[in-house]
């Protein structure tokens, strides 16, 4: 009986959140996930205003105010200085490399995560253009 | 008298030195005599020189700034003066400071400086007026009025809410810092401006020097002077009026009404053109060609410095791009605004100079 009633009650719960999950979403979802989103913007904001990536007190906006001339919108690309295809990251970490001289973030760090949105949302509104140099 | 250099005597000079490969000037024609009223200064500016710890200091910035300043002391003949445009600190430190003055004693020439914002918010400029020059002055050189402007103040609201310095520091020094303040000449400086020009005949030719431009191009990164109308007025009894300015650390010049002005490269880093952030407009003047977008591989490049002619109390201003073109901007007589040498014509840009 009570087998017969955990079936029911899973059946319930599977139905209801499958429902919900799969094409439904409310304001306050969309809120919400905006919000969680902004969060990981700001937190990349800090980051790129701040001298901790690096070991010689030099941050991101110091050659990026705004994120400026960073051009997220065109990577991958070939990066002709590299010899290859990259990503934004590679990028992100050549100049945490060099004109920072600290140590490359894993690819999957959250704080790389956090660059790439803060760089990725001051260049929001401008048309896509991998490859472009 | 009439002195030429050309590349073959200066890379013999520099030779001599072990130095010929750092210093690539190009042709250089200088010419001395009062009468026509043309001589030749040379630009240092925004040098940034950044503490890390005890003796140790960023390299890359280090590196700029002396470079320029061995460059500036190869020049044959030498330039009458230096004018250095501002920000020798990164952070305001006495450190800073004492460490860009060590560096720039290596010039026989005499400097004038002007206060950069970076060399200001931390003591109020308390070590630069005891140590280094005053926040305005003037001087007159071979028939031509130069004023030293100091154009980096702000509101006192601004200055006020803020308890330690160097958070007040820090506060003016992130250029795309949302809850920064508008750089002003203020009240007092205006008054003094007056004064100053007031016993000079409009038939002089001024040039004036200041760290940020005397107009407004982008207000969210302070390219922008908040009372700029106020001081163009004052300057817009003289038939020739040039405005030289650091802060922007790129090729810009543009005309407002009888003022011609140029900016300074900087000796550290290049800074993005405003057009490049697309999320707020601006004001980017229409007649300048950008120059080249830097290469950040290229450690030098989208730095430099700068020498000007002054002839008949007009400016050539031209500027040399390490690790890339060298350019010049003149004002054309004709036209009655600066233009570049090389560049002007649409048709003539190149691809490099395609900031997006």
């Amino acid at each position: 009986m009570l087998k017969k009633y955990l079936v029911l009650a899973l059946l319930t719960v599977f139905f209801l959140v499958g429902k919900a999950s799969a094409d439904e979403f409310t304001k306050e979802d969309l809120k919400k996930w905006q919000d969680s989103f902004m969060k990981v913007v700001q937190e990349g904001e800090k980051l790129f205003h701040s001298p901790t990536l690096g070991k010689n007190r030099v941050s991101c906006d110091m050659c990026h105010p705004n994120a400026a001339n960073t051009h997220p919108e065109t990577y991958p690309k070939f990066q002709k200085q590299l010899g290859k295809v990259v990503g934004l990251r590679d990028m992100i970490n050549w100049c945490i490399q060099n004109p920072l001289e600290g140590e490359p973030l894993p690819l999957d760090d959250p704080r790389m995560i956090a660059l790439e949105a803060y760089i990725t949302w001051e260049r929001r509104g401008v048309p896509l253009a991998p490859g472009k140099h | 008298m009439k002195k030429k250099l050309t590349r073959r005597s200066f890379l013999k000079k520099t030779a001599v030195a072990g130095l010929a490969a750092a210093a690539p000037l190009k042709l250089v024609e200088v010419v001395y005599g009062k009468e026509n009223e043309k001589f030749t200064f040379a630009v240092i500016s925004d040098a940034h020189l950044t503490h890390i710890k005890g003796t140790k200091f960023v390299r890359n910035f280090d590196e700029g700034l002396e470079r320029a300043i061995m460059e500036v002391s190869f020049m044959d003949p030498q330039p009458d003066f230096v004018v250095f445009g501002g920000d020798l600190a990164q952070l305001g430190k006495k450190e800073e400071l004492d460490h860009g003055l060590e560096m720039l004693s290596k010039l026989s020439l005499p400097i004038k400086f002007v206060v950069g914002e970076h060399d200001f918010y931390l003591d109020m400029g308390e070590y630069w007026q005891k140590n280094i020059a005053p926040l305005n002055y003037s001087f007159d050189h071979k028939g031509v009025h130069f004023v030293v402007l100091n154009s980096i103040l702000t509101y006192q609201s601004w200055i006020d809410q803020f308890k330690d310095p160097m958070e007040r520091m820090l506060g003016m020094a992130r250029l795309d810092n949302p809850k920064g303040s508008p750089f002003i000449v203020g009240e007092e400086g205006r008054r003094w401006l007056k004064k100053d020009l007031s016993k000079v005949s409009p038939d002089i030719p001024i040039i004036v020097l200041t760290h940020s431009p005397l107009y407004k191009i982008f207000k969210p990164w302070n390219f922008w002077t908040d009372d700029a109308e106020e001081v163009q007025a004052i300057l817009s009894r003289f038939k020739k009026v040039t405005v030289m300015h650091g802060h922007v650390h790129q090729i810009i010049y543009n005309q407002i009404g009888n003022i011609s002005f140029y900016a300074f490269m900087s000796t550290a880093w290049p800074w993005p053109y405003p057009p490049t952030y697309t999320q707020k407009p601006n004001n980017f003047p229409k007649i300048t060609v950008m120059m080249n977008r830097a290469d950040p591989f290229h450690e030098r490049d989208g730095t430099g410095w700068s020498w000007v002619e002054v002839i008949n109390g007009r400016v050539t201003h031209h500027y040399e791009l390490w690790e890339n073109t060298p350019r010049t901007v003149y004002y054309d007589e004709k036209l009655g605004h600066p233009v570049d040498k090389e560049y002007q014509d649409p048709a003539k840009r190149i691809p490099p100079q395609f900031h997006y």
